[in-house]
């Protein structure tokens, strides 16, 4: 433990622990300084310079990122000297900064513009070298544009810290620095697994995205196609960010309205979807138990986890789940099961996932992922895509009235919307499987012991004798020293649930971009995930198996969790991949 | 987006093995990245792509962070010195006679920048301070050729000897 020291910023006294860094202090006393390259327990290295503030007694600005705290200290973060020296290092930065805000896909989430108006720039101050688009568009997933980009290396850090990837670094020196891969290679030569981690803690445009919107813009104008959508667990959690409601404002029944006031043939929901992949993932457990092993079953809803074992775990690919995500059995279902139900072509049907992940652009395109000889998902656009079409549209969001999803894939229990939380597919599973090994229900159906946002979650249960060991993780590195422990005997479980960004599907590459500062003083992986368990406490159906639309799925369609057909629709076949080639 | 190509690998079995070894006796060294780059740079005489992912896999630091430091310190090769070694003086002389308009001619026609070796390893482009032979300004030299009073006209003939 370390001790309390006592300080003053602005003439607010205010107590942290010895170990706190001065923004830390400030930020505790209710005074926000301007951050760049900072982001709390992730990016502490005082490039950026532009968090200066005096100290008094002490020669120079100091960096309140990095400058640790003293008992007495005495801080100031507004004067003029200040001011100007914050406002300098701007205009130093716009001199060499493609700064085309009009058509940048970032104009009014930008971290660097909205600083800049607030210290009222000039922007020619010291000149502008007008540099040219400097871009990298070959990965499925993101767009880097290098003149748009600060040098901050938050990307780098999240890519490295929190991802064990390590595919971005800075490279050369001087005039000649810049954000890339070894040997310059295009990100798509990488081992990047598409997680989208570098894209949310960029302050700027210089990481956005690729925006498909136009694809789906396109089809809405196809009068040949029948044209479906549907979004996953965790995007009715945070689009409302996007139209400025508090982080943690559920918004499904606005959702389902914009998504028809768009102009969608139909309005599904993937959350009936991730009951299905509970059904199949829970008798693929049951089976494996049965079989004795291979232990542990590792679920593979999240593409980007799947990428990085079959790059980094290539030995633990055997282990992973063969059910596809939920976003691929909604797609195959709606070319097979729903195209029947509608008598249509599966050709004719195009389907639109909304997802809280990057990585689901990338899924779409992997092998095995095309049931009925078509795609099972023809676009892929993530929160942020969806509230840019529904900008577009001149829909006001949050005047809209309440709607629910399509029949047929409209249902779901609160077991498929915690789906967006780390550890929710654990306790969605859990649910269900504790039901049929027991044949009783569950004496509590909230599996705390799974969820939040701890690193590893680890949990053990009894089932009439039958000891089922199970562990959560969230985010890579984590994944990475989870899966060395199980690799090095020290770890034993069943089943294990992995998901490849911090916090899951709630802090998703494709989430609502939210600036360094909210970052640093809010956990939104903990804010954001309330959403999902509010609403799934609040329900009367609460488990995957007890879904209607499910019971009638296996009923006239599939037969059985884990038939034939069920295998030829749900399931799918991972490879393994050289990290360096 | 800047791209580079790198020369193919000729590294041998011999060098691999040293390099190997050294990494077997280091790995668990403080600052082993820097000093496995000087030592990859002693074995082969630059830095090879291949020589980096060795030391990659071996040690687990990414190659996008010895990448980094490969391209921070002007130390270091990325490119084997090519059988022909172009040196373009870029001293005030020869600058002034315009230089300049030499070095660009070369890239293009090489379609390498400079510090880098064409992909077939035959010409390596550099470039220097004064060489002392500003009579002959604008000069290049090509190993111990010296060619003077060059215009960018000159540049493909001259490299067609080669
Ligand atoms: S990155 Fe920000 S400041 Fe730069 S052009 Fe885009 S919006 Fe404007
Ligand atoms: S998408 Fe993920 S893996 Fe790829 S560069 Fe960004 S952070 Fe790294
Ligand atoms: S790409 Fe974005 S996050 Fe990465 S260094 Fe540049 S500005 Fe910072
Ligand atoms: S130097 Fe402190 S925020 Fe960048």
């Amino acid at each position: 433990m370390s001790e309390n020291v006592t300080l003053t910023i602005n003439g607010i006294s205010v107590t942290v622990p010895s170990d706190a860094t001065i923004i830390e202090a400030a930020f505790k006393a209710g005074v926000r300084i301007p951050t760049l390259c900072y982001l709390k327990d992730l990016n502490a290295i005082g490039a950026c310079r532009i968090c200066l503030v005096e100290v008094a007694g002490a020669r120079g600005f100091q960096a309140a990122c990095v400058a640790p705290v003293a008992d007495g200290m005495v801080v100031n973060t507004n004067t003029p000297a200040l001011r100007n020296s914050r406002k300098g290092t701007l205009e130093l930065i716009l001199s060499n900064h493609r700064s085309d805000c009009l058509s940048c896909p970032k104009n009014t989430e930008c971290e660097l513009q909205s600083l800049c108006y607030e210290y009222d720039v000039d922007m020619y101050k010291y000149g502008n070298t007008d540099p040219e688009p400097d871009i990298d568009d070959s990965a499925v997933h993101l767009i880097r544009d290098n003149s748009k980009c600060i040098l901050c290396r938050r990307c780098t850090a999240a890519c490295e810290k929190n991802q064990h990837v390590s595919v971005i670094g800075l490279s050369q020196r001087g005039y000649d620095t810049h954000i890339g891969s070894a040997f310059e290679m295009p990100l798509s030569e990488t081992s990047c697994v598409h997680c989208g981690q570098c894209i949310v803690v960029c302050p700027t445009g210089a990481l956005t995205e690729r925006d498909d919107t136009d694809k789906v813009w396109a089809a809405l104008d196809d009068p040949t196609k029948h044209v479906v959508i549907a979004p996953a667990p965790s995007v009715r959690a945070q689009l409302g960010e996007c139209f400025g409601m508090p982080i943690g404002t559920n918004v499904e029944g606005k959702l389902a309205a914009a998504l028809r006031r768009l102009g969608f043939d139909n309005v599904f929901d993937v959350d009936t979807a991730a009951d299905l992949t509970i059904l199949e993932e829970g008798t693929e457990l049951l089976h494996r138990v049965k079989e004795g092993g291979p232990f542990p079953l590792i679920t593979s809803c999240s593409p980007g986890w799947i990428k990085f074992c079959e790059y980094y775990f290539p030995e633990f690919v055997p282990n992973l789940s063969s059910c596809k995500s939920p976003q691929q059995m909604f797609g195959a279902l709606t070319k097979s099961y729903f195209a029947e139900k509608i008598e249509k072509d599966p050709k004719d049907i195009f389907v639109v996932s909304v997802m809280p992940c990057t990585a689901k652009k990338f899924e779409i395109t992997r092998d095995h992922q095309s049931a009925n000889g078509v795609p099972d998902i023809d676009v892929s656009i993530t929160t942020r895509e969806l509230a840019s079409m529904i900008k577009r549209a001149g829909i006001m969001f949050d005047k809209l009235e309440d709607e629910k999803f399509d029949d047929v894939f409209g249902i779901a229990s609160g077991a498929g919307h915690i789906f967006g939380a780390t550890g929710g597919v654990m306790e969605a599973a859990l649910r269900t499987v504790v039901e049929i090994v027991t044949e009783q229900k569950p004496e509590s159906l909230e599996f705390t012991d799974v969820r939040g946002v701890e690193a590893i979650k680890e949990a053990e249960y009894d089932l009439n004798g039958l000891v089922v060991k199970v562990a959560v993780t969230s985010g890579l590195e984590n994944a990475y020293k989870l899966l060395n422990m199980i690799k090095n005997g020290e770890k034993e479980y069943h089943f294990v649930e992995i998901m490849a960004c911090p916090g899951g599907c709630v802090n998703g590459g494709g989430q609502p971009t939210q600036s360094g500062f909210v970052r640093s003083t809010i956990d939104l992986r903990a804010e954001r995930a309330k959403a999902l368990y509010n609403e799934d406490i609040g329900m009367e159906l609460r488990t995957s198996h007890e879904n209607p639309t499910i019971k009638e799925l296996y009923e006239t369609y599939l037969e059985e969790p884990g038939s034939h057909r069920a295998h030829e629709l749900l399931h799918t076949e991972y490879m393994t991949r050289e990290i360096y080639k | 987006m800047k791209t580079i190509q790198t020369v193919p690998f000729t590294g041998t079995k011999e060098q691999e093995q040293q390099l190997l070894a050294w990494l077997d006796d280091h790995a668990d060294e403080d600052g082993i990245a820097l000093q496995s780059l000087q030592m990859t740079q002693q074995i082969y005489g630059y830095i090879p792509k291949e020589a980096m992912i060795t030391i990659a896999t071996v040690t687990g630091i990414p190659l996008s962070e010895l990448y980094g430091i490969t391209t921070f310190y002007s130390q270091f090769r990325l490119f084997p010195i090519g059988e022909y070694k172009i040196s373009v003086c870029l001293g005030t002389a020869c600058y002034v006679k315009g230089t300049q308009a030499v070095l660009d001619k070369l890239i293009s026609t090489l379609g390498v920048e400079e510090g880098e070796t064409t992909p077939d390893g035959k010409f390596s482009l550099e470039t220097c301070r004064c060489i002392g032979a500003c009579g002959l300004a604008p000069v290049i030299t090509i190993n111990d050729d010296v060619y003077g009073r060059l215009t960018a006209n000159e540049v493909e003939r001259i490299l067609a000897n080669y």
